[in-house]
């Protein structure tokens, strides 16, 4: 074995070729087609969303005994609170009780967005801990998971409906109602990512460095969870924004007053046959949502997923 | 296709071959103006590092080649006939009855959930018109010429319960069986234990004698080239850099590639290093025990010994190497070491104080005594963190504050000769030979008084091989270390060890000085591992 200077080695060897160009994940997340989609009709739907007040609603619980069952398109008045005599036109119709339609499903997809998203995050987060927990440290891994497959056995529909029911109906309550149903998911998720990642030598080498299991858990296995965890998150959000519709087109869900697309489709059921718009309209903003979220899913776990971005 | 019936001419000629990289590779081609023959009755080496073009070449005469490298120009002569743009019922046709092929890795190159005389048979009732009888006959004549014991078994076993080298010989029979005139072995050995390897090497030998046919064999592995070869062709970056008889290329080179490479094949000779007496011992194993329980609710306790009453030790300065084949416990002691597992029983002594007992917030202090270097080094860096935080997360686990460690962390890329801007980087813009230099600068910044490398340096190319054994050498040496080296490797054994323990089925079958392990080994398993080893006697780049 004789020593071969560096210069003469740098020369010869094929090693430098060992590197090959690296595209970002973010700018691999970029080129994704299904990612700007998706992205693209998100913003969108959060637009609408943040900019509720400035385009052309009204109150979304005002109502005028007046102006009941408009069809789309038509123009009527409305008594505000205050007495004042307001002309609107009535995008799309106006309910039963005089609401008008456009409004409130531009209120609700506020909504429905804000529960999608909490509902993601709250149970990522409880998935998170509880996974790290189970998959790290062994003897707590039975009980944890025992208690989280009793309940994946309860359909999620039911769970939540059952919660709601124990507690005042609310938006906090609604949220928790969902979310309490997803994090079993969420913790199978990360626990087998963590039994998976604790045996790669760099989590042994950071035993060896001294590391403490904190440190080792949120440092070095934490880190490596989040691209699959995102996706998952995606999903977990549109399923929320579903269970949310479902819930309040149940009655279970959010109080009636409050704007919401399955509110709005509960109280259009009743003249559906008449009226069929007051069902249609929030129930395409609803498709278009839950679809433009998965979407956006898809094209995250096609470029986060590290088998794939392992080609060349 | 006349000349090659009646027998002359080469039986694969491929001239010119150029075959495309994907736009924003590392290079525009995989393999670029390839011209090499293999002639009727010879074995021709491919040889060449990772990224080399090797494989590429293998599938390209096979026409496996995946969409996304298109065989640009060039003609590939099977026998005559250019196969290189053959439609795909052409070369279905050629498979297996002119051209074969085996694999690396026997057991997913064979389907799990067939029986392996289906397998075979397979390629019986695809190409030839036999009845049912006289392909069972076949398939036991080619099961009893590849050397497997009770054909009649074997032709009913599903691959998971053979051995490595059983399944491979399965293969082997598969491309055989129906007398192709080409055979391409790509790596056939190299997922195989050193004595098994030797096996399947000695089949391939006289199968080719026996039928003459022409054989290229693809490796990595000088040994195995030495072991093998009638003429090599050596590639570089997809460029053949030399071809010629095995003596000339292996023993005189003349491309200064082929020079280096000759150079950086580790001697089968220990290095013959005087070793200093009366050392402080810093690591002694005393009867460590590792059993492995398997518990099942409604099962018997299956019990596995990964190691059995290993006692060993390593004094300051030292170099102890444990050898072994796969399964033979040697990662399992060093694993017991670091504790990253706990040893079932016996002591582990770190400077006379005893660790295998000792609770994880007991051990804390004594863990920076002992570092490890791992295989992989594609997976021993965290992917998401910075080099430098890599370095310096264990000494600031001690107590050091971040700027103290950095500062340590910059002096210690000097010393694993790279270049400090490296610390700002992320793993994976690095090339596999500079992860492990930052994963021994890592071990370092602890200032370990015992550095352990688990097969440190398997997973790398030869030439970078060498770098990396001549920096853990230089390490040793100046920081006066204790180093604990764990390889499959003899080679490498040789060239790095004072002492030599030989591990076979979780036992030390041999331990004694290297010089002396090594020129006249006593154990019959040492004695049949070190015959087994490719190309033991031949002198790489000495005329």
């Amino acid at each position: 074995m004789a020593a071969t200077g560096d210069t003469r080695y740098e020369e010869l060897s094929v090693e430098a070729a060992d590197i090959r160009p690296h595209e970002t994940t973010w700018q691999r997340v970029k080129k994704s087609g299904s990612v700007r989609l998706g992205g693209a009709a998100l913003a969108v739907l959060l637009l609408i969303a943040a900019a509720a007040p400035w385009l052309g609603t009204v109150d979304p619980t005002m109502f005028d005994a007046g102006s009941r069952d408009l069809v789309p398109g038509k123009a009527g008045e409305m008594m505000t609170l205050d007495g004042d005599l307001l002309r609107h036109t009535f995008w799309f119709g106006s309910d039963s009780l005089g609401r008008d339609i456009y409004s409130r499903v531009i209120y609700g997809t506020r909504v429905s967005l804000f529960v999608g998203v909490v509902v993601a995050l709250l149970s990522l987060v409880g998935g998170i801990l509880l996974g790290l927990v189970a998959g790290y440290i062994r003897w707590l891994d039975g009980v944890i998971m025992r208690v989280m497959d009793g309940i994946m056995a309860i359909p999620a529909i039911l769970i939540a409906i059952a919660l709601v029911a124990m507690w005042r109906p609310s938006l906090s309550t609604v949220i928790i109602a969902i979310a309490i149903p997803e994090i079993p998911r969420v913790t199978r998720l990360v626990r087998s990512l963590v039994l998976t990642i604790r045996e790669e030598p760099y989590v042994e080498a950071a035993i060896s460095l001294g590391s403490s299991t904190p440190k080792i858990m949120f440092g070095h296995i934490l880190p490596n969870t989040i691209a699959p965890l995102v996706v998952q998150g995606t999903f977990i959000c549109a399923a929320a924004i579903l269970i949310e519709a479902i819930l309040s087109f149940l009655g279970v869900g959010l109080p009636p007053e409050i704007p919401t697309w399955g509110n709005i489709m509960a109280e259009g059921r009743i003249a559906f046959n008449e009226y069929p718009h007051t069902v249609f309209i929030p129930g395409i903003f609803l498709t278009v949502t839950v679809l433009a979220v998965n979407i956006l899913g898809d094209g995250l776990r096609d470029t986060l997923d590290p088998k794939m971005a392992k080609r060349i | 296709m006349t000349a090659a019936k009646s027998g002359t001419g080469p039986v694969l000629d491929v001239r010119g071959l150029t075959i495309a990289l994907p736009t924003h590779s590392d290079r525009p081609e995989a393999v670029s103006e390839v011209s090499f023959s293999v002639e009727r009755g010879e074995i021709v080496c491919l040889v060449g590092e990772s990224g080399s073009g090797k494989s590429v070449i293998a599938q390209a005469v096979m026409g496996l080649l995946p969409d996304s490298l298109p065989l640009t120009v060039g003609q590939v002569l099977l026998e005559g006939e250019d196969i290189a743009h053959a439609g795909r019922d052409r070369l279905r046709q050629l498979r297996a009855t002119r051209m074969s092929m085996v694999f690396q890795e026997p057991m997913t190159a064979l389907n799990p959930v067939m029986r392996c005389g289906d397998q075979i048979d397979e390629v019986l009732r695809e190409h030839t018109a036999l009845g049912p009888a006289e392909r069972r006959a076949k398939i036991l004549d080619i099961i009893r010429e590849v050397a497997l014991p009770d054909p009649e078994r074997i032709v009913m076993s599903y691959p998971h319960q053979l051995s490595g080298g059983q399944r491979q010989r399965i293969m082997i029979a598969m491309a055989l069986v129906l007398e192709p005139a080409l055979l391409i072995a790509d790596e056939p050995t190299t997922a195989l234990d050193v004595t098994t390897q030797a096996q399947i090497l000695e089949l391939i030998k006289t199968l080719q004698a026996r039928h003459g046919m022409g054989v290229l064999f693809i490796t990595h592995d000088f040994g195995v080239v030495a072991e093998i070869a009638r003429r090599v062709a050596v590639l570089r970056l997809g460029r053949l850099v030399e071809t010629g008889d095995k003596d000339a290329v292996l023993k005189r080179p003349r491309h200064d590639y082929t020079i280096m490479l000759m150079n950086s094949v580790p001697d089968f000779k220990p290095h013959g290093r005087p070793i200093a007496p009366d050392q402080p011992i810093v690591l002694q194993t005393k009867k460590l025990d590792k059993t492995y329980a398997e518990r099942g609710w409604f099962s018997a306790r299956r019990v596995v010994h990964a190691a059995t009453d290993v006692s060993l030790e390593v004094r300051r300065g030292q170099t102890l190497g444990i050898v072994g084949e796969s399964g033979s416990g040697k990662s399992t002691v060093a694993r017991c070491i670091v504790r990253l597992i706990d040893p079932t029983g016996g002591e582990v002594y770190i400077h006379g104080e005893e660790i295998a007992r000792r609770s994880h917030r007991a051990l804390r202090p004594l863990r920076r005594k002992v570092q490890i270097v791992f295989q992989d080094p594609y997976r021993s860096l965290n992917p998401r963190r910075t080099v430098g935080e890599a370095i310096i997360e264990g000494p600031v686990n001690y107590g050091l504050s971040r700027s103290e460690a950095f500062e340590r962390a910059r002096r210690l890329m000097d010393l694993v000769r790279m270049d400090a801007a490296a610390l700002e980087r992320y793993p994976h813009q690095f090339s596999g030979g500079q992860r492990q230099r930052i994963c021994i600068a890592r071990a370092l910044a602890m200032e370990p008084e015992l550095l352990i490398a688990d097969e440190a340096v398997s997973a790398l190319d030869v030439s970078v091989q060498a770098q990396v054994l001549e920096l853990l050498e230089e390490i040793r040496e100046r920081l006066n270390l204790a180093m604990l080296f764990i390889t499959h490797d003899l080679r490498v054994a040789a060239q790095v060890c004072d002492h030599v323990a030989v591990m076979s089925q979780g036992r030390v079958v041999e331990y004694g000085p290297a010089n002396e392990v090594f020129v006249s080994p006593r154990h019959a398993y040492t004695q049949a591992l070190f015959a087994a080893a490719p190309g033991r006697d031949f002198a790489f780049g000495q005329a």
